[in-house]
C-alpha cells in the first residue's frame, strides 16, 4: 500500500498532464483557459505535498487570479464584442516539434544529473520568513533585476497603449 | 488520538459544523438585510413567514428549487453551470482559516477551532478572494448576452483594481504583527492592542475594497439593475441562481470575519483571561464576541447598500487607482518605517 502522499501525487500529476493537454489540442479557446486553470491550481496542490505553502499560494495568486483572469479577460473582449473568432490552429508544426523536444531533452538532463534533496519535509514548517530573507540578502540582485525589469515592461505596455 | 480521527473525522466534523453555521448565517442575513431595506424604506419587508418573517429564507429557496432550470439556446451549456460552482466552492473555502477562538482543551487533548491552521492563512484568503472573479467573468461570458458580458467585464476589471490595494494594505498588518498566521494575529490583538487602532487607513482601505470585492453597493457596477438587467446572473434562474445569491451573502459574512480577524481583536474580548473563567466558558465566550462582531460588520454592510448609492464606473475606476492605491502604498511605507524605527 502507497503512503498517501504518493497517491496524492499521481493523482495530481494525471489531472495537470490530462488538462495541459486539452490546453494545448482544445478548438475552443475559452476550454484551454478553464483547462489552464486546472493545471495550474494541480501544480499549486504538488507544492504543498512538497510542504512548500508559500509557492503554492504564490502560484494560485499570480498564476490563476492573476495571468489567466487577464487571459479570460482579453478571450471575452476579442469573442464576444469584436466577433472575431479566435481560431485555434496548429503553425510551424515542424519546427514545434524539434522545439518541444529539446526542451524535453534539457528536462531530462536536468533530471537525471540534479542531486535532489530527497529529504522528508519538515511538518509545519515556516517558509516564509527564510524565502524572505534569502530573497533581501543572497538572492538581492536577482531580486532588484526582475522587479526593475517588471517595471519596465509596466510602463512598456502603458505607453503603447497611450499611442493610439 | 488514532491519525484516522486526528487527521480525517475531526476536521471533517469542523468543517460540517462551521459549514452548516455559515448557511444559516447566510439565511439570517438575507432576512436582516430586507427586513433593514424595509426598515430603511419606511415599510415593513417580509414579515408574514413565521414569526417576524424569519422563515422567508426557507421560502424562498423552497421556491428557487421548484422554478424551471433555464438555460440559453446559444450559451455555453458546460460553463454555464460550472460558474456558479466555481462561485459558491470559492466563497464557502475562505473561512477555512479563520479562527473562532482559542485552543480548548477536552478529553485530554488540545482543539483547534479553526478548519485549517496554516502558516500562511493571509496568503490564502487574498488568494481565494482573487478566485472569486472567476465565478462572475465566466458566467458574465456563458451566457451569450451582452448585458451579461458587460457585468462579467466590469466585474473583473473591478475585482482585479481592488485586489491590488487590499493586498497593500494587509502588508501593513503583517509588517506590524510580523506574521502570515491568523492564528498569531489574533493573539497579538489582545486587549485592546486592536490592528484598527494601530492601522486605521489600512484598515479603511481593506473595508472599501472588502465592499468592492463582495460587489456590493455603493460597488455593485456589475449587477446594475437600471443599466445591466440582473448583470452577470441575467440568465440564471432556479438553483444556479440560488447558488449566486449564497456565494454573494457567503462573501459578507466571511468578509466580516477576515476583517474581524484582520483589524477588530478577532475572537478577543478585551481582558476576558484575566477573569478566571474556566477555560470552556472562556472559548464559548469567545465564540460569542466572535459572532456579535461578525453582526455588527455585517450589518454595517447592509446599513451602506441602503444608504449610498452607486458609483458610476470612471469614478469607481478612479477611486481605485489614483485614491486607494497611493493611500494604500503610503501606509505601508509609514507602518515600514515606524516599525524599522521601534525595533
Amino acid at each position: 500500500m502507497p503512503d498517501i502522499n504518493t497517491i496524492l501525487f499521481y493523482i495530481f500529476a494525471f489531472l495537470i498532464v490530462s488538462f495541459s493537454f486539452i490546453v494545448v489540442f482544445a478548438k475552443n479557446i475559452i476550454y484551454s483557459a478553464v483547462s489552464l486553470f486546472v493545471t495550474l491550481f494541480g501544480t499549486a496542490a504538488l507544492y504543498i505535498l512538497l510542504r512548500a505553502d508559500f509557492l503554492a499560494i504564490t502560484q494560485v495568486m499570480v498564476y490563476i487570479g492573476g495571468i489567466l483572469i487577464l487571459l479570460i479577460f482579453g478571450i471575452m473582449m476579442t469573442t464576444r464584442i469584436t466577433d472575431s473568432e479566435i481560431k485555434t490552429t496548429n503553425l510551424s508544426s515542424v519546427p514545434a516539434v524539434f522545439v518541444s523536444a529539446g526542451v524535453f531533452v534539457i528536462l531530462i538532463i536536468v533530471l537525471l544529473t540534479t542531486k535532489w534533496n530527497i529529504n522528508p519535509p519538515v511538518e509545519n514548517d515556516v517558509t516564509v520568513n527564510r524565502i524572505g530573507n534569502l530573497l533581501l540578502t543572497t538572492y538581492l540582485l536577482p531580486f532588484e533585476i526582475a522587479s526593475v525589469v517588471l517595471l519596465i515592461a509596466l510602463m512598456g505596455a502603458a505607453m503603447y497603449a497611450r499611442k493610439k | 488520538m488514532p491519525a484516522a480521527v486526528q487527521y480525517i473525522i475531526i476536521p471533517l466534523v469542523k468543517v460540517v459544523l462551521i459549514q452548516i453555521t455559515l448557511l444559516i448565517g447566510v439565511a439570517l442575513t438575507v432576512w436582516l438585510e430586507r427586513r433593514t431595506a424595509g426598515f430603511i424604506q419606511d415599510r415593513y419587508g417580509p414579515n408574514r413567514v413565521g414569526p417576524f418573517g424569519l422563515l422567508q429564507p426557507v421560502a424562498d429557496v423552497v421556491k428557487l428549487f421548484m422554478k424551471e432550470d433555464i438555460v440559453p439556446e446559444k450559451a455555453n451549456k458546460f460553463i454555464h453551470s460550472l460558474a456558479p460552482a466555481i462561485s459558491v466552492t470559492i466563497a464557502l473555502s475562505t473561512i477555512a482559516v479563520i479562527p473562532f477562538a482559542d485552543p480548548i482543551q477536552l478529553f485530554g487533548s488540545e482543539f483547534k477551532l479553526q478548519i485549517a491552521d496554516v502558516n500562511i492563512g493571509i496568503l490564502y484568503i487574498l488568494a481565494m478572494v482573487s478566485l472569486g472573479v472567476y465565478g462572475v467573468t465566466l458566467s458574465g461570458w456563458a451566457s451569450n448576452n451582452k448585458y451579461s458580458l458587460l457585468g462579467g467585464l466590469r466585474s473583473s476589471a473591478q475585482m482585479i483594481s481592488y485586489e491590488l490595494s487590499m493586498g497593500v494594505a494587509v502588508l501593513g498588518i503583517i509588517l506590524v504583527n510580523g506574521t502570515f498566521e491568523l492564528d498569531t494575529i489574533v493573539q497579538n490583538q489582545a486587549g485592546w492592542k486592536w490592528n484598527i487602532i494601530l492601522q486605521p487607513v489600512g484598515f479603511l482601505i481593506f473595508l472599501t475594497a472588502a465592499f468592492a470585492e463582495t460587489n456590493r453597493t455603493p460597488f455593485d457596477l456589475p449587477e446594475a439593475e437600471q443599466e445591466l438587467v440582473g448583470g452577470y446572473h441575467t440568465e440564471y434562474s432556479s438553483l444556479k441562481f440560488a447558488l449566486f445569491f449564497l456565494s454573494e451573502y457567503a462573501n459578507v459574512i466571511v468578509s466580516a470575519c477576515v476583517i474581524t480577524t484582520l483589524y477588530l481583536g478577532g475572537y478577543q474580548f478585551p481582558y476576558l483571561q484575566t477573569f478566571g473563567l474556566s477555560p470552556v466558558l472562556v472559548s464559548i465566550l469567545q465564540i460569542i464576541t466572535f459572532l456579535i462582531k461578525i453582526f455588527i460588520i455585517v450589518f454595517f454592510f447592509i446599513w451602506i447598500r441602503w444608504t449610498v448609492p452607486r458609483f458610476r464606473y470612471d469614478q469607481l475606476m478612479v477611486l481605485g487607482w489614483k485614491v486607494m492605491l497611493p493611500l494604500a502604498l503610503a501606509n505601508l511605507t509609514i507602518t515600514a518605517i515606524i516599525v524599522t524605527l521601534l525595533k
